[in-house]
Formats: C-alpha cells, sequence, structure tokens
C-alpha cells in the first residue's frame, strides 16, 4: 500500500523558509503570491495490513513534531 | 569523590570533544564517551551531556532521529530519575525533540547559519547549572546554529517564565527565539537545554571564561568539590 504523509507547521509557527521562498518568488516576477509555507511530503510503501493507528502512530512519533507541525495522511491507489 | 559523566556522541555530534575536555578540565575527571548505539549508560553518573554538532546530518528535523536512539532512552529514564542532564545546540535540540524540554527549535528568523559571540542574561540564578552565575548578569558565550529559533506556544511560554524556567535570554536576539530564551530548564530543573555553547567559552585562549561558572556550579553542586 503507498501512503503519502503531508507535513504541515501548525498556523501562526513562523516559516523563514517560506518566507525566503516567497522573496524568491517575488524575485523572479510572480505578483500576487500572498503567502508560501513549506512543508515536507512522505511517500511510505507499507504492508497492506498496516491499520490506520499505526499511520498515526508512525506520524505522531516520528515524521511529524507536534509541537509544531500537523500531518494529513493520504492512501493513495495503486 | 571523583565526578561521573558521560558525553554522548551520535553520527555527526562534532562538539562531543569540546565537552568532554570542558568537562575534564572543571572536574579533574575524563567523562566516559558514550555512542548513540549504546542501550546502557555507565552506572551512577552524577551528569550527562548531550553534545552540539549536526546528528545524523539534520535529516527529517534538527534532534529528531538522535531523540529517538537506543542511548536516549536510557537517557531519558536517567532524566525522569533527577540525573542531570546538559544539551548544548544540537542537544538542545535533542531534548525538545524527546520530550524532556517543551517547545521545538525552528530555524534561524534571519535564515542564515548564525555564528558570533553572544551576550545572555542570566534569569534564572539558582538552578544546579547557574547558581554560579548572579540573577541578572551578563555573560558572552558564543552561538553557532541554523536552527535556534526557540518556539513554544504563549501558553508554555507563560508557564516557564513564571516557574523561573528560563535560564538564559539573548540580550540581543540572534536568531529570533520566542522571547528571547536561549535556555530552558525542565520543571525538576535537573535538564538544561541551550543554544549557546559554553563549553566553548571555558578557558582565556577560547576568548573568554563565562561558561566556566556552569560547569563549576554543576560540578560543586552534584559532588561539593
Amino acid at each position: 500500500m503507498k501512503v503519502r504523509v503531508h507535513v504541515s507547521l501548525k498556523p501562526g509557527v513562523l516559516d523563514p523558509q517560506g518566507r525566503a521562498i516567497h522573496h524568491s518568488l517575488e524575485g523572479l516576477g510572480f505578483t500576487g503570491v500572498n503567502d508560501v509555507r513549506a512543508g515536507r511530503l512522505f511517500e511510505l510503501d507499507v504492508a497492506d495490513s498496516t491499520s490506520d493507528e499505526a499511520l498515526d502512530d508512525m506520524c505522531r512519533k516520528l515524521l511529524a513534531n507536534m509541537v509544531i507541525e500537523n500531518y494529513r495522511i493520504e492512501k493513495v491507489a495503486a | 569523590m571523583a565526578f561521573r559523566s558521560a558525553v554522548i556522541t551520535f553520527p555527526g555530534s562534532n562538539c562531543d570533544r569540546d565537552m568532554a575536555d570542558a568537562l575534564e578540565k572543571v572536574s579533574g575527571t575524563a567523562p566516559h564517551r558514550v555512542w548513540h548505539g549504546d542501550h546502557d549508560l555507565p552506572e551512577g553518573l552524577d551528569f550527562i551531556a548531550l553534545p552540539g554538532g549536526f546528528s545524523y546530518g539534520d535529516y527529517l528535523r534538527c534532534g529528531a532521529i538522535a531523540s529517538r536512539s537506543p542511548v536516549m532512552q536510557a537517557v531519558i529514564a536517567a532524566a525522569e530519575k533527577g540525573v542531570p542532564v546538559l544539551g548544548v545546540c544540537n542537544g538542545f535540540q535533542v531534548l525538545t525533540e524527546s520530550g524532556l524540554l517543551p517547545g521545538a527549535l525552528l530555524r534561524n528568523s534571519v535564515i542564515r547559519f548564525v555564528c558570533r559571540d553572544a551576550t545572555l542574561k542570566v534569569e534564572n540564578a539558582q538552578s544546579l547549572f547557574t547558581s554560579g552565575y548572579e540573577a541578572g548578569q551578563e555573560i558572552v558565550i558564543p552561538v553557532a546554529h541554523h536552527d535556534g529559533n526557540y518556539f513554544a506556544d504563549d501558553e508554555t511560554l507563560d508557564r516557564l517564565e513564571g516557574e523561573g524556567r528560563v535560564a538564559f535570554r539573548y540580550v540581543e536576539n540572534v536568531n529570533g527565539s520566542a522571547r528571547s530564551i536561549a535556555g530552558v530548564l525542565n520543571a525538576a530543573g535537573n535538564v538544561l537545554g541551550m543554544m549557546p555553547h559554553p563549553e566553548r567559552a571555558i578557558e582565556t585562549a577560547h576568548g573568554g571564561t563565562d561558561g566556566r561558572a556552569l560547569f563549576e556550579s554543576a560540578i560543586k553542586g552534584l559532588i561539593g568539590a
């Protein structure tokens, strides 16, 4: 089973990388970009029997830092 | 009584030797050197140090992989029993990632690696690690990091301040840290995490000796030397 885990900073947590990317986009002449937030994407290939609880556990224990980040699990059709 | 300390080395640690050197110079006894893959710590430790560096290449998040390594389970258990733990720079990141300290260290707000002397204000001069200073004293300690921007929610920050758990604050906020926090203590006061490097300021050849009192007060507090 293919699973994508999207990890993003919680609202309100300062994102200096996103800000730098935003400035760079503006430097390239793109207008109308209101904000940029940088995150991470993990692509996992796990056993079909992997439970939702186990996936949640992986996110909470390692893939995301729950102090500053949120995560979203997306199961990808094979 | 000899001072029994340990310095933990992770793959990518690069301040472990400086930390070991500082502990030996100040205490007179060389610390045990412990590798990240070890499951057990030496018996009867008085002090554990997590050094600076780039453990596991800062993969995932700074300190994230190190905080899940075998030896950290032993460090967490020791800390919960009251053994003093000092985490400097990457060691501070490992402490927050492991849950021993609240908050997280984000990318510096200036987006640059910051490497310079930083003036710190001693906020709590009564902890095991800081009793060698005066409250409000300003000390100069080097910083060298890319991810030292301390973050915690307002409720946590209020609690840290209310409980006297902010050990040090930057006089000039070098990295965007919330409320200029440079170092925090756990609730029991036996775990200190800080981004500045006291081990790089213990002898005149370093250009300053303001870090020495941190080690001296901890050692004196622990073995009464």
